[in-house]
């Protein structure tokens, strides 16, 4: 199986949007583009588990093809590791799945293979896991209630880099904030291949109380379209998730 | 998906069966042993034997550790983890299925349990059992990965350190599929996350400085700093810093290498304590000549320490000569 390049969007955020179209139906769109959607609802430490405001965090990642999670902002570092993985775990499934069906018949999924039969295609999975290359836009929802929480954000993104970094294959990050002072979203950092040293460009926050997570969203899918193709990232594997993805 | 799971499969009750769909074989659930990052640990029965039944939402994860316990069970001449029996799904309802895979359930306590009620003079000799295994499991091309206290239990006949959780193993040179922050490398900064022997190497370090500070410690401003002056704050651990700076910065290329410095300083530090008793033994009878106090009692004590020192540099002598 030729090797292919996984698309994320990694949305963290501590509330609820409140303005524009609804979250949800952009992150169905950008299913539909090859790109799937990740959402990681961050709590403060004084919080209950299940505050309002945060359901949605599981109807952008589930409309979006992703994973979802509420967590308290000291663990953040190993959910947004956790959470990608598992997520690239679920798209190459979905990849693994297809050829399945192909072979095997319309409703074949591993989960229909005897369990003796899964260790080899579970290999197969975890090796596109390791090897294959990874496109990630990070947003930041940056509204005020997370101005105490974004020194977090940021060594859990540091962390983020050196987990995927000792993967074989290649990996692209950039990182958005949002709401942006004229448009929906601020770029913080253009595509890279780590996020080490982010420290300088991290932003001391805007305040405001709007959060367009929806415009935000559609804001993101936007730069995956535009950006530039770097050396070394061959252009002629980049559909194959995308055609295979759903 | 979390909601659904914490509903069932976390918090199965004792008697409830599990009857496995391809290979029918039926297990009562007896008591819930843990939980790891995928799926929940049970203590179950089955044709009359205790097993451990780990059960998850997710396949995948579930067929991932079951191809490691797999590929443990060829290594020969070693015991790697423990041993696997079964391999089934569960379908409870007919829109729910859950994998689940079978393992011999090991008796004992973990690590921390153990080192309380038992003492610590066992740590060191623990931890040269498990750098036995890892030596083994490094050979094999395996990296253990989410080394820590939790997943590892001590059996009690004999007494000897096993790993029970086998989520993290990753094959050499893959980036490490789990991990937990305070034994990470990545994390204090001491290097990257791709598995090899040296990052478990550095979990082994972190598992000793850990037993001597149970609540553990944050990394601060300067996590490599932090954890040197830990190390030299401690009077126990600072006797072997020597050994976790080098396990921690990576200069033990094998397992082997920091077991042969670990054992040099164990036998050196029984030596001292052999002489050091000797001469308060001595002491003491001088004492005892001059002064009348009755002090019956803390002699025989301490003959007894005398006896107890000697017996544990003899079983090191004998754990030694059978490398």
């Amino acid at each position: 199986m030729k090797k292919g390049t996984i698309k994320q969007i990694l949305l963290i955020t501590d509330g609820c949007s409140n303005q524009g179209e609804d979250p949800a139906a952009v992150s169905a769109l950008a299913k539909q583009q090859g790109i799937s959607v990740n959402v990681i609802g961050v709590l403060d430490d004084d919080q209950s588990e299940q505050p309002e405001g945060l359901e949605e965090v599981e109807d952008i990642s589930q409309a979006g093809g992703g994973v979802s999670r509420i967590v308290y902002a000291r663990s953040l570092s190993q959910t947004v590791q956790l959470v990608t993985r598992q997520a690239m775990t679920q798209t190459l499934q979905g990849v693994v799945n297809k050829e399945l069906q192909e072979i095997l018949g319309a409703e074949t999924s591993m989960e229909d293979l005897p369990p003796e039969k899964r260790g080899e295609v579970m290999e197969v999975v975890e090796d596109l896991s390791e090897t294959s290359n990874l496109e990630i836009l990070i947003l930041v929802d940056t509204s005020a209630s997370m101005n105490n929480k974004l020194e977090t954000v940021k060594e859990s993104l540091e962390d983020l880099s050196l987990s995927l970094n000792a993967r074989s294959g290649k990996n692209k990050f950039s990182i958005y904030t949002f709401p942006g002072k004229k448009k929906p979203v601020t770029e913080v950092m253009p595509w890279t291949p780590n996020l080490l040293n982010i420290s300088s460009v991290f932003p001391k926050l805007t305040s405001g109380g709007i959060t367009p997570t929806g415009p935000a969203l559609r804001e993101a899918l936007h730069h995956f379209n535009t950006r530039p193709r770097l050396e070394g990232w061959e252009p002629t594997n980049e559909s194959l998730y995308e055609e295979y993805n759903y | 998906m979390k909601a659904s799971m914490k509903s069932t499969i976390t918090n199965l009750s004792p008697g409830v069966t599990i009857h496995g769909k391809w290979h029918q074989k039926v297990y009562r659930i007896v008591k819930r042993l843990g939980h790891g990052a995928i799926g929940v640990v049970y203590l179950a029965q089955c044709e009359g034997k205790y097993v451990a039944l780990k059960i998850s939402e997710q396949a995948a994860s579930i067929t991932t550790e079951v191809n490691v316990l797999k590929a443990f069970g060829k290594v020969q001449g070693a015991n790697l983890g423990p041993s696997l029996l079964d391999v089934d799904d569960w379908a409870p309802s007919v829109n729910k299925q859950y994998s689940f895979y079978v393992m011999e359930y090991l008796h004992g306590v973990d690590l921390n349990t153990f080192l309380k009620s038992k003492g610590y003079e066992w740590l060191f000799i623990l931890i040269i059992q498990l750098l036995d295994d890892l030596d083994h499991l490094h050979r094999a091309g395996w990296v253990f990965g989410d080394l820590k206290p939790e997943n590892l239990i001590v059996t009690k006949k004999p007494i000897r350190l096993r790993w029970i959780d086998v989520g993290g193993t990753t094959i050499k040179g893959r980036a490490v599929k789990e991990y937990t922050e305070f034994y990470d490398r990545g994390y204090w900064g001491f290097g990257s996350r791709k598995a090899d022997p040296k990052y478990d190497l550095f979990a082994v370090a972190m598992v000793i400085v850990q037993a001597y500070y149970p609540n553990r410690f944050d990394k601060g401003a300067n996590p490599q700093k932090t954890l040197k002056s830990k190390i030299s704050l401690h009077k126990e651990l600072r006797k072997y810093a020597f050994c976790l700076h080098k396990a921690m910065e990576g200069s033990y290329a094998s397992s082997k290498e920091m077991k042969q410095d670990l054992s040099k300083i164990i036998l050196a530090r029984q030596k001292q304590a052999e002489q050091t008793s000797t001469k308060k033994g001595l002491q003491h009878i001088q004492s005892k000549q001059t002064t009348s106090t009755n002090s019956h009692s803390t002699k025989w004590m301490e003959s007894l320490g005398l006896v107890m020192v000697s017996a544990i540099v003899f079983m090191f002598f004998l754990l030694l000569s059978s490398f």
